[in-house]
């Protein structure tokens, strides 16, 4: 039977794996959902760096084993800030594919040329002129 | 003033947060461009706050002089469980810093840029927030969470005033940024989990006393923070991002973003030069010095590439984003001496390099606004309507960037010679800085022969503008506000060689300051006389350190 260290370190390893595959990809898209797995297995990763726990509350004061609460402090702060970050990449992966035309991360599909950076621009002010 | 000594290293922090939740709340209308009251009140209170900012950080600095340390431990926790903030001298001085280009950068963009996108004034608020945040924190976490707050709000800055090109790099940049985010997160996890404190003091007292396995483990995880702040500072070879996203980026967010840059330089400066740079208590297998065999190779590639694209440089901002990469080379092999003199020198080129830098992102624009359709691009276009006064301009940065005599260039590269003169590698830093200085010489003569003497008698009728820059109308004069910037942001710089004296004191003094560790810990760290609290490693999860089976 494999212990839970081992079962979390692969865990976090294949997951981690698979973020990196999808950050490497070249649709945003893709792109966005790599972020957001590698942020997981990051924040599980700071979990883990509190040691392995069970039946230990995070407080002091019961006169048992407690577990290590700053890590658990710290992977709130990132998980926030995550949260926020990742929203903000999914608006701008958007506003990319809608005024470059293209959802890969290069604003152009591989082989064309790059866009026209007028006629972006044209596209860009007059879609600031209709009212939202 | 006791009340100003005490609460004196939050308040860089509060008032910017303060001014851009104001900012917010006066909001700038609901149309796609701000409403003129609004933002002319808006200016006011941004231009206001950085007066006042800048105040306070003179203030710090005058302080911070004396030699002391004033620590502020928020919540009133005691120093290795709280979070604290810490003013020593070099924190003053990059706070400083940051408010001599704010000042500047704020002056310049409500000469009109800041009308061009929404609530422009609260993001460089919060921008600054970040920054100063990141300068005066004495904690490892808490400095992720300031570089946090600083980047996003250098991604919205990154997109003021849209357009497709801009997009396209502001993806990679805010994608690349996120992905070294969470390798910073990965790092400082390793780092918590193998000495049990993310107090920087705390954490220098630690790191020479882990052995063995877990000494591998925390060398890669000093590592990885290397790589993180190496990105933010646009070390080789992590620094191919920097000169497309700068040279896209609007003049006045370009120049903000000069001392970004130097935010990376000031992390591994921090961390790697002083909580990793304990050699002498250290055992042999410790953690301590890992980054000092790959600092010094890499900064001078840094200088190399930089140069090297500076020459082959399109644009004008596109040069001034190449200088940029240079201009961190030649910072982080003097750091990368690993000495007083080398810190010094580094202290004080880091300062003008920053000014400099800043002050060349917003001259290029201004050429570029009077030279027709070309733009910022370099190739023969209309004449520039006011050679003289730019060209003067354009030559004082020039020649401060190159390191000529007698300006604040030449000074920090002198220091920075005769500091590596007998260290191992010095032969290389002195081929890589006077070669560097001289392609640097010849880059900014090209553009500039190009700019000023290679002009067409008639303006271009039309043209295409490109990503390269706002294409401009030949014979319109420079904005009085952009010129004043530009003229306050260069006169800094001289004022840096006018009063070199003082300021070589105060840089050589930060750096025996960043290097009297015991001195550092003594201040953060006095419930326990200055020494390592008692070691939570390995966690055994009992409050007295007891053999408690699991």
């Amino acid at each position: 039977m494999p212990s839970m260290e081992f079962l979390l370190a692969t865990g976090i390893g294949a997951v981690t794996t698979c973020g990196l595959w999808l950050l490497l990809r070249g649709r945003s898209f893709s792109v966005v959902l790599g972020l957001t797995v590698l942020g997981y297995a990051v924040n599980v990763f700071i979990f883990a760096m509190g040691r392995l726990w069970r039946n230990a509350p995070a407080i002091l004061g019961q006169g048992g084993a407690v577990a290590d609460p700053l890590p658990q402090a710290l992977v709130l702060t990132a998980i926030v800030i995550g949260f926020a970050t990742t929203g903000f990449v999914i608006e701008l992966a958007l506003r990319s594919r809608h005024d470059n035309g293209s959802d890969h991360v290069d604003g152009h599909e591989p082989g064309t040329p790059l866009p026209d950076d007028a006629g972006a621009d044209a596209v860009a002010d007059v879609r600031a002129e209709v009212p939202r | 003033m006791s009340w100003l000594q005490t609460h004196g290293p939050v308040l860089p922090v509060l008032l910017p947060a303060a001014t851009a939740i104001v900012l917010l709340l006066l909001g700038d209308g609901s149309g796609s461009t701000p409403d003129a009251r609004r933002l002319a009140w808006g200016r006011r209170l941004a231009l206001g706050s950085a007066l006042l900012g800048g105040l306070l950080a003179l203030l710090l600095m005058k302080q911070a002089d004396s030699g002391a340390l004033t620590v502020y431990r928020l919540g009133g926790w005691p120093a290795p469980f709280g979070i604290v903030l810490v003013v020593d001298r070099l924190a003053a001085l990059m706070l400083a810093l940051t408010s001599a280009i704010a000042l500047p950068v704020l002056l310049y963009a409500s000469g009109g840029w800041d009308a061009r996108g929404r609530h422009f004034h609260a993001l460089l608020q919060f921008q600054l927030m970040g920054l100063n945040g990141a300068f005066v924190t004495g904690d490892l976490f808490n400095l992720f969470v300031f570089f946090e707050v600083l980047l996003i709000a250098s991604y919205v800055l990154m997109l003021h005033g849209r357009g497709g090109p801009r997009l396209r790099v502001g993806l990679h940049y805010v994608v690349l940024n996120l992905a070294a985010s969470a390798l910073f997160l990965i790092g400082l996890a390793l780092v918590y989990g193998l000495t049990g404190t993310l107090n920087l003091a705390d954490l220098a007292l630690r790191v020479p006393q882990v052995q063995g396995p877990d000494a591998v483990l925390l060398r890669t995880a000093a590592l990885l923070l290397l790589v993180v702040f190496g990105f933010k500072a646009a070390l080789a070879p992590l620094s191919i991002w920097l000169p497309a996203t700068y040279a896209a980026a609007s003049a006045p967010v370009a120049a903000l973003f000069a001392i970004m840059t130097k935010v990376g330089v000031y992390a591994i400066l921090r961390v790697h030069g002083v909580v990793f740079g304990d050699a002498g208590a250290a055992a042999a297998d410790s953690a301590a010095l890992v980054a000092q065999p790959l600092l010094l190779p890499l900064a001078l590639a840094t200088g190399v590439i930089g140069v090297i694209g500076a020459l082959a440089a399109g644009t004008l901002a596109g040069l001034v984003a190449w200088l940029t990469v240079a201009s961190v080379g030649t910072v982080l092999a003097a750091v990368g001496l690993y000495s007083t003199a080398g810190w010094a020198a580094a202290i004080y080129y880091l300062a003008h390099s920053t000014l400099i830098v800043a002050a060349l992102f917003l001259l290029a624009e201004l050429l570029g606004a009077q030279r027709g359709a070309a733009g910022g691009r370099l190739v023969p276009a209309a004449p520039v309507a006011q050679p003289a006064l730019l060209g003067i301009l354009l030559l004082l940065a020039a020649a401060s960037v190159a390191g000529l005599p007698p300006l604040p260039g030449f000074i920090g590269k002198l220091m920075l010679l005769q500091a590596s003169a007998s260290a191992p590698g010095g032969a290389a830093l002195w081929a890589v800085l006077l070669g560097g200085g001289l392609l640097t010489l010849i880059g900014l003569a090209r553009a500039g022969s190009i700019v000023f003497w290679q002009a067409h008698a008639e303006p271009a009728a039309s043209g295409v503008p490109g990503a390269s820059g706002t294409p401009g109308t030949p014979g319109v004069l420079a904005p009085p506000r952009g010129l004043a910037a530009t003229g306050l942001l260069i006169a800094a710089s001289v004022a840096m060689s006018v009063w070199a004296a003082p300021l070589l004191r105060y840089a050589q003094a930060a750096a025996l300051q960043l290097g009297d560790r015991a001195a550092y810990a003594a201040a953060v760290l006095p419930e326990v006389g200055g020494a390592a609290a008692r070691s939570t490693r390995p966690y055994t999860g009992r409050i007295p350190p007891a053999a408690a089976p699991r």
